[in-house]
C-alpha cells in the first residue's frame, strides 16, 4: 500500500471517496462519485430520494462494497468489509432507524459491542464517560434510564453517543430529521457544530434545504447516482440548490387562485378526546373549514393534532363534542361513515396505515372504495375495474410502478403517497383530512402534493392540513388553527400570519 | 454477508420456488432428525425410509391409505389457511373436527331426522357443531381481547373432554358389552366408500370443493378482500373501514365449519360411531397446522400438503406393523416437521448469491468490476 506523502503536497483531506461506483441490477447507485470531506466540517450530501446518498455512506460504512472507485482517509487507501472495520477506522453512522434493545439502559445499549470494557457490569464503567461526552456536545441523556422511556430525539442521542463512544471521527448522520421536529433539530444542529468545533467531520445526509444552508459548511450535490457539484454553503442559496438536486427550476409558493366561500365542509364544536394512555389529549376544540379553503394546524407534535385526525376520520372516539362533515352529523360514526359521508383521509404513517405492503398496487388503489360500484358487483370483485382504475390512477398521478400487480411495499416512499393521493382524492371528496402530507418526500413529490391539494382546492373541496412543517402550512393554508396543549391558540388568516406569532402560539403564549 | 464465496443478502418477497426449496429442505432436515429415532429404536434410518416408503407409495393397497388421511388433513387445514391469511392463530381445530364428530352423531343416532336426508343433515350439523366451536374464541377475541391461542387450544381438552364424558356415560352404547361407545351408526348414516378401500368420497369432495372456495373467496369476493387486508395489516384495515368482528367471525365459521366437516367424514365414514376422543382424531386438527404452514397461505397448495401429511399418517401404520415402532412416532414425526418449518422461516427472507473470488488482496478497479457485475442472481 503506498503511504508516504510526498512532502511538498498539502495534508490530504480527511476523507476521500474516489470515483465510487455501485450498482445493483438494473441500476447505477453511484456513478463514480467523488467527495472529499475535511475534519472539522459539516459536509451536506443533498439530493433526491434515490440520488444514491445512502448508497455511498453505506459503501463508506462497509454495508456495501463498491464496484469500482477506492476510499482514502488522510491519503491511504483503506478497504472497508463490515462497519467493524468502519468503526475500527474512526468511521461511524447514525441509521436512519435507531438499533437499540428498549428494554435496556442507555449505558447498557452503549456498551454492546463496545471493547475494552470489564466483563461484569461494563455499564457501570462506561455511565461516567457518557456524561462526560454528553456535557461535552450538549448530549444531554441518563445513562440510567431504559431507552423505552426516551423520545426519539432523545434515542437520537444515544446513537450519537454510541459511535463517539468508540472513536468516531467521522459520523454519518442519515437523514437524521426526520424524526425530529423543528425545535429538536434545532438542538441536533447545535450538536453537530460543537462535533466540528472538536475537530470531527459530520456528513449530514438530507434533501431539506433550509437545514443544509442552516448548519453544512461545504455541500455535494447528488442527482441520479452522479455528483452534480460540491459548494461552500455560503455561496449556495435554496434556488440554486434545488435546481441542482431536481435538474429543472422549483416552485416554491405555487400558484394560489382566490376561491369564493362554498360552504361548510367541516364544523368541529367543543371537541375533547383521550390519548391512548387515556390522558385528555382535546380539549375543547372548535373551528371550521369552508369548501374551497385549505385550514392548516400548526403545532408541536403531540399537542392533539394526531388525536384530532382520528376523531374527524372515525378512528378515535369523541368524549365530548360534535363534528358535521357537509352538515351532517358524523360523531363518533366508524371510519366507512366518515368515508361515505365525503371525507378522504391522507393518513399519518402513511407505510403502517396508508397501504397495505403484501397486496398489489391496484388493490391498495382501491383499498377504501373496493365495497363500491364499479369495483364490486354484488359480494364479487370486479377485477376488470380495478384493473381498468389502477392504469388511469398511474397515469393520472405519475405513480411509478412497473406493473399495477406489483406489491405496495416495492414502491418508494413518495410513489406510495402519490398511490394513497391518488386513491383519496380521485372520489371528488368534499373534505380532505391531510396529516403530513409530505413528510420525508423529496422536493420533486413534495411539490406534486402542494399542486394537487391545491388542485382539489380549486375544485371546491375543504382541506384540513395538519403538518409539522411550518413553512408547509404558511404556504398552502388559507387560514391557520395552532394547537397547543389540547387547544386552539388562536386562529390565524393567512394573510397576516407569519412565522414570529405562530411559532409564540405553537408555545402556548397569546400574544 | 459472505460465507467464503457464497454471498447471503436479504429480500423481502421470496419467489415460490425459493419457498418450495426452503420448505423442502425443511422436511429433509426433520426426516434426518427423525432418522436418530429409529436408529435408537435399533433400527437402521435407511431401512426404515425404504420400508416406509414401499409400504405407502409404492404398495397400491397401502395408497388409499395416505388419501383417507390426507381427507380430514385438508377439510381442517383449509380452514386454517384462511384463519391465518386472517391472522387469527386457531389452535383449535382439533376440538372442532369432536364437535362436528359429536354433532353428526347426535344426527345419526339421536335425532328424529328421516332416513333419506340423513347424511346432509349430518354434515350440516357437523358444520355448524365445528364452526360453533370456532366463533366462541372469536368473539372472545374481539369483545374482550382473549389471546386466540390460548382459547382455541383450551377449546380442544373442553371437547375432548366433552366426548369422553358421552362415551361413557349417556350416550354409552347398549349394545356395546361395556365399551366407551355409542352404538354402531345406521346404514343409512354411513359415508359411501370407494370399493375396497377406506376412502368415503362425499367427504373427500367436500374438501376440494372448500379449497377451491377458499381460493375463489380469497381472490375474487369483497369478504376476501377484507380478510386479506384484515390479517396483512389490521392498522389499514381500521382506516379503511372494515369491521374486524364481521371478518373473523366469516373467518371462523368457515374454518370451524370445516374442521367440523372433518369430524363427520371420521365417524360417518371410518368409525361408524362415536368413540374415544383420541381415536376419532389421531391428531389431524394439530397435523393440519403444519398443513396449513407448508401451503403458505394458498387454499390449492393444501391439497397438496395434506396429501404428503397424510402419507406420514399412513407411514405410521406402517412403522407400527412392519417394525414394531410405537403408533405415536407419527407424532414425533410431525413435531419435528413443524419446528423444522417454524425454524426455516427466515431463510425464505435472505438469498444465496454464487460469488467466488472477493477474498484476498484488494482488487483493482477492473477486477472488481468484473468480479461484481450483476448476473448470476437469485
Amino acid at each position: 500500500m503506498p503511504s508516504a506523502q510526498p512532502p511538498d503536497r498539502p495534508a490530504p483531506p480527511l476523507l476521500l471517496l474516489k470515483e465510487i461506483t455501485k450498482q445493483f441490477p438494473g441500476v447505477v447507485a453511484n456513478d463514480r462519485v467523488t467527495v472529499e470531506v475535511r475534519a472539522g466540517e459539516v459536509h451536506a450530501l443533498l439530493g433526491e430520494n434515490g440520488a444514491g446518498k445512502t448508497t455511498l455512506v453505506k459503501v463508506l460504512y462497509g454495508i456495501h462494497q463498491p464496484d469500482g472507485g477506492e476510499i482514502l482517509l488522510r491519503g491511504k487507501p483503506v478497504r472497508i468489509r463490515a462497519p467493524r472495520d468502519a468503526l475500527h477506522l474512526g468511521v461511524g453512522m447514525v441509521p436512519q432507524h435507531f438499533l437499540l434493545v428498549r428494554r435496556h439502559t442507555v449505558a447498557e445499549n452503549i456498551c454492546l459491542g463496545l471493547s475494552g470494557t470489564r466483563a461484569l457490569f461494563p455499564s457501570r464503567q462506561v455511565e461516567r464517560r457518557i456524561r462526560e461526552l454528553g456535557d461535552r456536545y450538549g448530549l444531554g441523556v441518563d445513562p440510567r434510564a431504559p431507552v423505552w422511556s426516551l423520545s426519539i430525539s432523545e434515542q437520537q442521542r444515544v446513537e450519537i453517543l454510541k459511535a463517539l463512544l468508540r472513536g468516531a471521527e467521522i459520523l454519518i448522520l442519515d437523514e437524521p430529521t426526520s424524526v425530529l421536529t423543528p425545535q429538536e433539530a434545532q438542538g441536533l444542529f447545535a450538536v453537530m457544530r460543537r462535533m466540528t468545533e472538536e475537530g470531527h467531520a459530520v456528513i449530514f445526509i438530507t434533501h431539506k434545504l433550509d437545514e443544509v444552508l442552516a448548519v453544512a459548511d461545504r455541500i455535494t450535490v447528488l442527482r441520479k447516482g452522479r455528483v452534480v457539484d460540491t459548494l461552500p454553503a455560503r455561496a449556495a442559496d435554496k434556488r440554486t440548490l434545488a435546481r441542482m438536486m431536481v435538474g429543472r427550476d422549483v416552485e416554491f409558493r405555487p400558484a394560489r387562485a382566490p376561491t369564493a366561500p362554498q360552504g361548510e365542509a367541516l364544523r368541529v364544536e367543543d371537541l375533547w378526546a383521550q390519548n391512548d394512555r387515556g390522558l385528555p389529549a382535546l380539549r375543547g376544540v372548535s373551528f371550521t373549514v369552508q369548501r374551497g379553503e385549505i385550514v392548516g394546524v400548526a403545532g408541536v407534535a403531540g399537542n392533539g393534532q394526531r388525536e384530532q385526525v382520528e376523531v374527524i376520520t372515525g378512528l378515535r372516539r369523541a368524549t365530548r363534542g360534535r363534528v358535521w362533515v357537509l352538515g351532517q352529523d358524523v360523531t363518533n360514526g366508524n371510519a366507512r361513515a366518515v368515508l361515505e359521508a365525503g371525507v378522504a383521509h391522507i393518513p399519518e404513517e402513511r407505510l403502517r396505515a396508508g397501504i397495505v405492503g403484501a397486496m398489489s398496487v391496484a388493490e391498495n388503489l382501491v383499498l377504501r372504495r373496493y365495497r363500491y360500484a364499479p369495483f364490486s358487483r354484488g359480494p364479487l370483485l370486479n377485477p376488470s375495474a380495478i384493473a381498468g382504475f389502477a392504469q388511469r390512477m398511474i397515469a393520472a398521478y405519475s405513480i411509478a410502478t412497473p406493473s399495477p400487480r406489483l406489491p405496495a411495499r416495492a414502491l418508494s416512499g413518495g410513489n406510495i403517497q402519490r398511490l394513497i393521493l391518488a386513491r383519496e382524492l380521485s372520489g371528488e371528496p368534499a373534505l380532505v383530512v391531510a396529516a403530513h402530507p409530505t413528510s420525508g418526500l423529496d422536493i420533486s413529490a413534495t411539490e406534486q402534493i402542494h399542486m394537487l391539494l391545491l388542485r382539489r382546492r380549486e375544485e371546491g373541496a375543504g382541506i384540513l392540513l395538519v403538518s409539522e412543517d411550518l413553512d408547509e402550512v404558511l404556504t398552502l393554508s388559507d387560514r391557520i388553527v395552532v394547537m397547543f396543549g389540547g387547544e386552539v391558540m388562536g386562529i390565524v388568516p393567512a394573510a397576516e400570519a407569519d412565522r414570529e406569532r405562530i411559532g409564540l402560539l405553537m408555545t402556548g403564549q397569546r400574544p | 454477508m459472505r460465507l467464503g464465496p457464497l454471498v447471503f443478502e436479504r429480500r423481502s418477497a421470496p419467489p415460490w420456488s425459493w419457498t418450495l426449496v426452503v420448505s423442502l429442505v425443511a422436511v429433509a432436515i426433520a426426516l434426518a432428525m427423525a432418522g436418530v429415532i429409529f436408529w435408537s429404536h435399533g433400527v437402521s434410518p435407511l431401512r426404515a425410509y425404504g420400508v416406509i416408503f414401499s409400504g405407502t407409495l409404492f404398495n397400491a393397497r397401502a395408497l388409499p391409505e395416505i388419501v383417507r388421511n390426507a381427507i380430514p388433513l385438508l377439510l381442517a387445514g383449509v380452514g386454517l389457511v384462511l384463519a391465518f391469511r386472517a391472522l387469527f392463530w386457531n389452535i383449535g381445530a382439533e376440538g372442532q373436527i369432536l364437535l362436528g364428530a359429536t354433532a353428526a352423531t347426535w344426527v345419526a343416532l339421536f335425532s328424529p331426522i328421516p332416513d333419506r336426508v340423513k347424511l346432509p343433515a349430518m354434515f350440516i350439523a357437523g358444520f355448524i357443531g365445528g364452526a360453533v366451536w370456532g366463533v366462541i374464541p372469536a368473539l372472545l377475541k374481539l369483545r374482550f381481547a382473549v389471546n386466540e391461542v390460548i382459547s382455541t387450544l383450551m377449546m380442544n381438552y373442553i371437547a375432548l373432554y366433552l366426548v369422553s364424558g358421552l362415551v361413557h356415560g349417556p350416550w354409552k352404547g347398549p349394545e356395546m358389552r361395556g365399551f366407551a361407545f355409542t352404538n354402531a351408526f345406521p346404514d343409512t348414516a354411513r359415508i359411501p366408500m370407494i370399493a375396497d378401500t377406506r376412502i368415503h368420497w362425499p367427504t373427500l369432495l367436500l374438501g376440494l370443493a372448500l379449497a377451491a372456495g377458499v381460493a375463489y373467496l380469497l381472490a375474487r369476493t369483497r369478504a376476501g378482500f377484507e380478510i386479506r387486508v384484515q390479517g396483512e395489516n389490521p392498522e389499514a384495515a381500521r382506516y379503511a373501514g372494515i369491521d374486524p368482528l364481521r371478518t373473523t367471525l366469516l373467518v371462523m365459521v368457515i374454518a370451524g365449519g370445516a374442521a367440523g366437516l372433518a369430524g363427520v367424514g371420521e365417524v360417518g365414514g371410518i368409525h361408524h360411531r362415536l368413540l374415544d376422543p383420541t381415536q376419532i382424531s389421531l391428531g389431524f386438527g394439530y397435523a393440519a397446522i403444519i398443513v396449513a404452514w407448508l401451503a403458505r397461505g394458498s387454499p390449492l397448495a393444501a391439497i397438496g400438503t395434506a396429501l404428503f401429511l397424510g402419507l406420514i399418517f399412513a407411514s405410521g401404520d406402517v412403522m407400527r406393523v412392519a417394525l414394531q415402532m410405537p403408533a405415536r412416532v407419527t407424532d414425533v414425526f410431525n413435531g419435528l416437521i413443524l419446528f423444522c418449518l417454524i425454524g426455516s422461516e427466515r431463510a425464505l427472507y435472505w438469498r444465496v448469491r454464487w460469488a467466488p473470488g472477493r477474498a484476498g488482496p484488494v482488487p483493482t478497479r477492473a477486477e472488481a468490476v468484473a468480479s461484481e457485475t450483476p448476473g448470476g442472481d437469485q
